[in-house]
């Protein structure tokens, strides 16, 4: 990763400071960074070798304008990643600017591949734009490099995203990664199960999606369940590990794990030993309904990307398809690459 | 880091410092050092960082510790934070409360006559919060110091305040008018961590007697 210093100027001493604020016209809005040499070289050479794979395994490059109709994201049920930035244009039609990339590209599946057969592999590497407190890893604009793959149902779908999300990750130069794996259609379906309301589940969703235990614990107990079934639902949600932590659990959820070992199964096997099962991670996006999965990296407290599969999203633009995709997070996957790098250096 | 488990525990100073050394103690990590130096920030050996507890939060959610241990006041304060909440410890038990001068109740008068109650807090989120889930209209005027001032002197007519015996009230010439929460201290966990230490975070929590 170490960058060849060419013959780029350098930045140099700061600038002295003379006790005044600077006026607004030498300042970024909040959130936002200017990217010097040093670090764009880095980040193009992360994503220059990303791309290489996502081409290579058959997905074309695409770009979509930054500004789209606010209509587009109300159409799928994006929930916490709901646009934040809004203008207008010149007939008065709100626009919004893109909190993510994969409903883009629902639309412009539906819209200009009408007549097309899946499957339809398209990979992209664009900024989206959230209304995040920034810090580190969380910028307002923030550039995100993913893959959507439309028309290739069930395990073999996620399993065919999952090895190019690896190899994506691995070709970026990143070592200790891991993959997290789960079903977003697992709690739902159990608290429907257990005839738990809609509403009350929500509130379980939320707090799973939160990770706050000591929540779903006292909301479970107060739902007067069977006993069994509120002991399954808080194990559940603490379940993660190797292949190891699904046994016993079959006669309860026996679709869901099949569906989870059918992946795994059919993962390359230097990706399947990445995988941690992942029974609590719940939908981080409303429009997830089957396998879930988010990137860690020990070098690095925050996730660096996350996926699924979203069999529903397309239909809401007329071409009901089912899909699948993930999106890195360029910059905190450059932070845990400067993070590995220092950890073997020391 | 920690002989026990390999994690990096962030440990509150201040009210609840010695339960969580007390619990630190029953799962095997060795305290004495944290207990015979209270300048002393970081100790390596133990895997123990020590902090205000308001910071507990910021620390484990960047992963600069893998655990914390803080008060639920805090979690409710910064509840934007990206961090699990694994477990109620049980100690440390406080009230998050609305209190006012004894006597009549100037907060009920100002938001009959005047249709805003001034309150002062260090908690200017829960105090907001509160205030909006009761419909009631509030202006939060943030304190750092000693809290119970401010409805002396004139500057609010109540306040938003954590009292574990109440004592401090009291002596201020202060009552409870609502409670607002019970809060104890909470083990918290970096998402990242509670992913990829797994084994180590449940051992630990198995021998909370959690799971």
């Amino acid at each position: 990763m170490s960058a060849d210093a060419g013959s780029v100027p350098a930045v140099g001493e700061p600038r002295r400071n003379d006790g005044r604020a600077p006026p607004a016209r030498e300042r970024i809005p909040s959130g936002t960074r200017d990217v010097l040499p040093d670090e764009m070289r880095e980040v193009r050479a992360v994503t220059d070798r990303m791309r290489a794979v996502f081409e290579r395994s058959g997905f074309g490059e695409v770009y979509t304008p930054a500004l789209e109709f606010e209509q587009t994201f109300e159409r799928a049920n994006i929930g916490t990643a709901a646009p934040a930035y809004r203008m207008f244009d010149e007939q008065g039609a709100v626009l919004v600017l893109r909190p993510d990339m994969t409903i883009p590209i629902a639309r412009l599946v539906a819209t200009r591949y009408t007549h097309v057969d899946p499957p339809l592999r398209f990979c992209y590497t664009a900024h989206a734009y959230r209304g995040v407190r920034p810090q580190r890893g969380q910028s307002r604009e923030f550039l995100q490099s993913g893959v959507e793959l439309v028309g290739v149902p069930g395990a073999a779908g996620t399993a065919e995203v999952l090895d190019v999300l690896c190899a994506a990750l691995d070709a970026a130069g990143l070592q200790n990664y891991r993959v997290g794996l789960g079903d977003a259609s697992l709690f739902p379906s159990l608290l429907t199960t257990f005839g738990v309301a809609a509403g009350r589940q929500e509130v379980i969703l939320t707090e799973l999606a939160a990770g706050d235990f000591v929540g779903v614990d006292q909301e479970v107990r107060a739902l007067g369940l069977r006993k069994d079934d509120a002991e399954l639902l808080l194990r559940l949600a603490r379940t993660r590990g190797g292949p190891e932590v699904l046994d016993g659990l079959e006669r309860r959820l026996h679709d869901a794990l099949a569906g989870m070992r059918e992946v795994h199964a059919r993962l390359a096997p230097e990706v399947a030993t990445r995988i941690i099962f992942d029974l609590g991670l719940v939908r981080s996006l409303g429009y997830y309904t089957g396998a879930v999965f988010g990137v860690y990296d020990p070098a690095y407290g925050v996730p660096l990307g996350s996926g699924g599969r979203y069999d529903e999203l397309l239909g809401s633009f007329g071409r009901p398809l089912p899909a699948v995709g993930f999106a890195i997070n360029v910059e905190r996957l450059h932070i845990a690459l400067t993070g590995e790098e220092r950890s073997r250096r020391a | 880091m920690s002989a026990v488990s390999d994690l990096r525990i962030a440990v509150p100073r201040g009210a609840l410092l010695h339960d969580t050394l007390d619990l630190l103690d029953q799962l095997g990590i060795d305290t004495r050092e944290v207990r015979d130096n209270d300048r002393k920030l970081l100790f390596e050996d133990a895997g123990i960082v020590t902090m205000r507890p308001s910071d507990v939060p910021t620390y484990v959610e960047a992963g600069a510790a893998d655990l914390g241990v803080t008060g639920k006041d805090v979690l409710m304060e910064q509840s934007e934070r990206e961090v699990y909440e694994l477990m109620d410890l049980g100690y440390g038990r406080c009230l998050m409360v609305l209190a006012g001068e004894a006597g009549e109740d100037r907060a009920a008068e100002a938001l009959r006559r005047l249709g805003v109650v001034r309150i002062a807090t260090k908690y200017p989120r829960v105090a907001a919060r509160h205030f909006l889930a009761t419909g009631r209209q509030a202006e939060i005027v943030e304190v750092k110091g000693s809290v119970e001032l401010a409805p002396l002197t004139g500057l609010v007519e109540a306040i938003v305040d954590l009292t574990a015996t109440g004592t401090t009230l009291r002596e201020n010439g202060l009552v409870v008018r609502e409670e607002i929460a019970v809060c104890t201290a909470r083990l918290i966990a970096n998402p990242v961590a509670h992913k990829l230490r797994a084994r180590q975070i449940d051992g630990l929590l198995e021998r909370l007697g959690a799971v």
